[in-house]
């Protein structure tokens, strides 16, 4: 039995140290969460508004874009519409916390054991951060990003800035890399495989072959110019960075560095209720034992249960309120069941998962936050008791159907369906339209050709042609959208022009 | 170990840069939006920030995503009746449902400026007439600065913490090689060689270590101050105002609108702004702010009343150079007799040498009719002086910008 850290709601910085070591005592002694270490800031509720507006970041570039989104904020929390969030979590090593000033100490503790445990080791482990954010750099990456942008504007003033920034803001979705590219060889590899590839040919060499009749037809007909790029790339800013013919290298740097913010969220934006989920399971968890420990009392776990609970609330379509699925819900639930199949698994769990049933809960878990995505851990581990739990059914929504119909629910037949669709759901490519560079006529009229294939018939929204004009300006001569479909028929186009 | 920093001191307006470039490029919508309220608001509430609205698709940033249509199917929570097959009428326009956002309450992002970001708006692109030279060669006004410290002074100067370091370092380096010849001699003591002398050079060096002062005169250090020149930063406004039984209260209220502009643009340029208040009908009287505002009275016109009244004021309270005056006169423009003349006569004569600038504002019943007044002052010259139509309460405002427009500055290159 451990003693009662506080009495007291108040925090001090003295206190703040002690439930930190506290909770890191369970967290990485007794549950073995891998974390970067913790920089934990101590900031007043204008400072959270301040992060809020830069995307949580703690320094950003100047744009209006962001004053704008401060507006809102500031607007929105003064009237009291909206709280504001106990605390931001920046991916970066040492990963940085911050917590507000007016959270009382029972809320600063649940927020260590959120952020700084949770969310931390999930930005270590999961795959996807590993693989597309580096969190050492991100910060210096930024500060460089500010100083540049300043820069320009001394120089070219605000508003070429401003301008260029506006268009790639606009493209920030359609600028991030979905796979990894080889790294591109040096010259010196480069030259090695051509003198190998010259010295195969030479050892295969047989004067033989010549005098075989070659097809007179075969490649004479597509003389013709080869199209550029050879694939399709759906890495639009990436495109301009590297190809649009009148950028000046100062604006190609700006491109790129609205490219790499927009890269840095690309896992964020995937992996929502997993993060939130896992660092839900976590406070929930850690807090939990806190308590059974003796080390916090009952008040201060009753402050933290109401909070808790709060946050997990997840209201039915048609109450008041609602506003989707909220990750932190599904996500403590799930991560709570997964913990629960393992433990006290029902016969039903054992035909679901017949492969976790039983298993240590800890290392399922930990599986399951390093290597799966939103999409792909909810295809895997949605089970039909939290489907029964949620009230969980499907609706179709079909253009040619005069009303929508109940696809599947909660039931035997329908568990499956409804967990691919809830799954699918989650899928960015579901949520942002599919648009690849097909052709840059480099030796024509420099025009691009992008091609838009329609996913299940969706059309664009009315924005598409805002978007066009700013991919012109960026551009800088003609720029054309086809929109195919499914079948890769032309059903429509659009053209902007510089 | 995590580490905890306290950030609370740090910068907090971390976004203000953000928002003036917001506003910068909103400007054109923003400053259209103040000229509005301007026009509307009471004279008392002028100075506020103010709510602005902007279309909601003037601010957007677009980006490539679904429109409504194509084939959808949505997961939510919360099924209580639903079997599947039940057929749910689409809402028109709801799409299917999914989440409640975007309603069509917020067409408008509508936020507040604040009174700074308000003014600053209000009066951009305005400058004072004159205001160079004024900063610069008029410089009559003196100021006291720190410089340092000095070793002479008065009593009340003296820097004491100052003084007591000098006579801390003075002691240090006066006592240093007695006291080390002190240790070196003790050394010997305690060897036992050289009894006798050693004692007594000690002796000795103990008394001159006494005689060092505590503090000599020569530690002294007194606080240095110097005087500065600096431009004058004063401004004493002159509001005349015509409340004949011709003005009436809608003329009046423009009077006031037009006083109430004037006052805030240069209280925003001077540290101190002075304002004498005078009215007049067929003679002139100083009025307080309240009394000239609020209270009525009416008679006939002698305006050259009012400018003698102002040139005495000057001569007694406010001399030239110490002072920058300004001058607004308000008037419908009646006039009778040889008064217009000799107000112009009075004006170009006795009053444009003395002021910075000068306004005079015609409320007249028929804009195209030219008053005996605005006629005679039609022919001063001097550049100094200003006048200007208005007819409509939203006139003011432009009409002050007109009169403070930067091409003041030109004049004074």
């Amino acid at each position: 039995m451990g003693t009662l850290i506080s009495e007291s709601s108040e925090w001090t910085f003295d206190l703040l140290e002690r439930y930190d070591e506290a909770i890191k005592e369970i967290a990485v002694g007794e549950f073995g969460l891998d974390c970067y270490p913790n920089q934990i800031e101590v900031i007043a509720s204008e400072q959270m508004l301040d992060a809020y507006a830069s995307l949580g970041l703690p320094i950003s570039y100047p744009h209006w874009s962001y004053g704008k989104e401060f507006i809102r904020n500031e607007e929105a929390y003064r009237k009291g519409m909206r709280g504001l969030a106990y605390e931001i979590v920046i991916n970066a090593n040492p990963c940085i916390s911050y917590l507000m000033e007016e959270n009382t100490l029972p809320m600063q503790a649940l927020v260590i054991a959120h952020a700084c445990y949770g969310h931390n080791s999930f930005f270590k482990g999961n795959y996807l951060f590993r693989q597309w954010t580096n969190a050492d750099a991100i910060v210096d990456y930024m500060v460089f990003a500010r100083r540049y942008v300043t820069q320009c504007e001394e120089l070219y003033g605000f508003d070429a800035v401003e301008s260029i920034i506006d268009s790639c803001h606009a493209l920030m979705s359609h600028g991030v890399d979905r796979y990894h590219h080889p790294t591109p060889l040096s010259v010196e590899e480069e030259r090695d495989r051509q003198r190998e590839r010259a010295d195969y040919a030479f050892s295969r060499f047989d004067d033989l072959w010549r005098t075989v009749p070659v097809k007179a037809s075969a490649n004479q007909g597509a003389s013709a110019v080869p199209n550029y790029p050879p694939e399709p790339q759906e890495n639009i800013l990436y495109f301009i960075e590297k190809h649009a013919p009148k950028l000046e290298p100062w604006q190609r740097e700006i491109v790129r560095i609205v490219r790499k913010l927009g890269q840095y969220f690309y896992p964020q934006g995937q992996t929502k209720v997993m993060n939130e989920g896992w660092a839900t399971f976590w406070h929930y968890t850690l807090l939990n034992r806190l308590h059974e420990k003796g080390q916090v009392n009952d008040g201060f776990m009753l402050e933290i249960l109401t909070s808790h609970t709060n946050v997990v609330a997840q209201r039915g379509f048609d109450q008041r309120g609602f506003g989707g699925i909220n990750p932190y819900a599904l996500g403590f639930a799930m991560m709570r069941d997964i913990q629960r199949i393992c433990q006290n698994p029902t016969s039903e769990d054992r035909q679901y998962f017949p492969d976790i049933v039983g298993g240590d809960w800890l290392k399922v878990l930990d599986f399951a936050m390093r290597n799966y995505k939103d999409e792909s851990f909810i295809g895997q581990f949605l089970s039909p008791k939290l489907m029964r739990d949620f009230h969980l059914f499907a609706v179709a929504d079909h253009e040619d159907e005069e009303n929508m119909q109940v696809d599947s629910i909660h039931n035997d037949g329908g568990y499956q369906r409804v967990r691919r669709l809830l799954a699918s759901q989650y899928n960015r490519d579901g949520q942002i339209p599919d648009i690849q560079v097909v052709n840059y006529d480099h030796r024509g009229d420099r025009s691009l050709t992008l091609r838009h294939l329609q996913h299940r018939a969706r059309p664009l929204n009315n924005e598409a042609a805002e978007v066009m004009k700013h991919i012109a300006r960026l551009w800088g001569f003609t720029v054309r959208l086809q929109t195919r479909d499914g079948a890769g028929k032309l059903v429509h186009t659009r053209e902007a022009r510089a | 170990m995590s580490i905890l920093i306290d950030r609370r001191l740090n910068d907090r307006k971390k976004n203000t840069v953000n928002r003036e470039r917001f506003i910068r490029r909103y400007k054109q919508q923003i400053k259209g939006a103040v000229a509005d309220m301007v026009s509307k608001r009471g004279i008392t509430d002028m100075e506020q920030g103010g709510v602005v609205n902007i279309p909601n698709r003037d601010v957007s940033e677009p980006n490539f995503s679904h429109g409504p249509g194509g084939d959808h199917e949505y997961v939510l929570p919360g099924n209580h009746s639903y079997s599947p097959g039940d057929q749910i009428e689409r809402q028109k326009g709801g799409g299917g449902g999914e989440g409640g956002e975007g309603g069509g309450s917020d067409d408008n992002f509508s936020f507040v400026l604040s009174r700074e970001e308000f003014m600053k708006l209000f009066f951009d692109d305005l400058e004072l007439p004159h205001l160079l030279r004024n900063a610069l060669g008029d410089a009559k006004d003196h100021q006291w600065r720190r410089a340092g410290y000095t070793p002479t002074g008065v009593p009340a100067n003296l820097a004491i913490a100052r003084s007591l370091k000098q006579a801390f370092a003075r002691r240090i380096a006066l006592s240093g090689p007695l006291k080390k010849r002190i240790a070196e001699l003790e050394a010997l003591l305690a060897d036992g060689s050289a009894k006798e002398t050693a004692e007594e050079e000690i002796w000795t060096l103990k008394q001159r270590l006494r005689r060092i002062p505590y503090l000599d005169d020569f530690d002294l250090r007194y606080r240095h101050r110097v005087k500065e020149p600096r431009p004058i930063s004063r401004a004493v406004m002159f509001c005349l105002m015509d409340v004949s039984a011709s003005m009436t209260e809608e003329k009046k209220d423009l009077a006031k609108r037009f006083f109430t502009l004037l006052f805030l643009f240069l209280v925003r340029k001077y540290e101190r702004v002075e304002l004498v208040f005078i009215r007049h009908t067929d003679n002139a009287q100083e009025v307080d702010e309240d009394t000239f505002f609020h209270d009525k009275k009416s008679g006939g016109t002698v305006v050259l009343s009012a400018l003698k009244l102002m040139s005495e004021i000057v001569g007694a309270r406010y001399p030239t150079e110490s002072w920058n005056i300004y001058g607004a006169q308000v008037s419908d423009g009646d006039a009778f007799g040889a008064d217009p003349e000799k107000s112009r006569a009075f004006v170009e004569d006795e009053l444009l040498p003395r002021v910075r600038y000068y306004a005079y504002i015609e409320t007249p019943d028929d804009p195209a009719r030219t008053s005996p007044l605005g006629y005679a002052y039609h022919r001063i010259e001097a550049q100094n002086f200003a006048m200007k139509c208005v007819t409509n309460k939203n006139e003011v405002y432009p009409v002050l910008r007109e009169l403070f427009a930067r091409e003041a500055m030109a004049w004074a290159h």
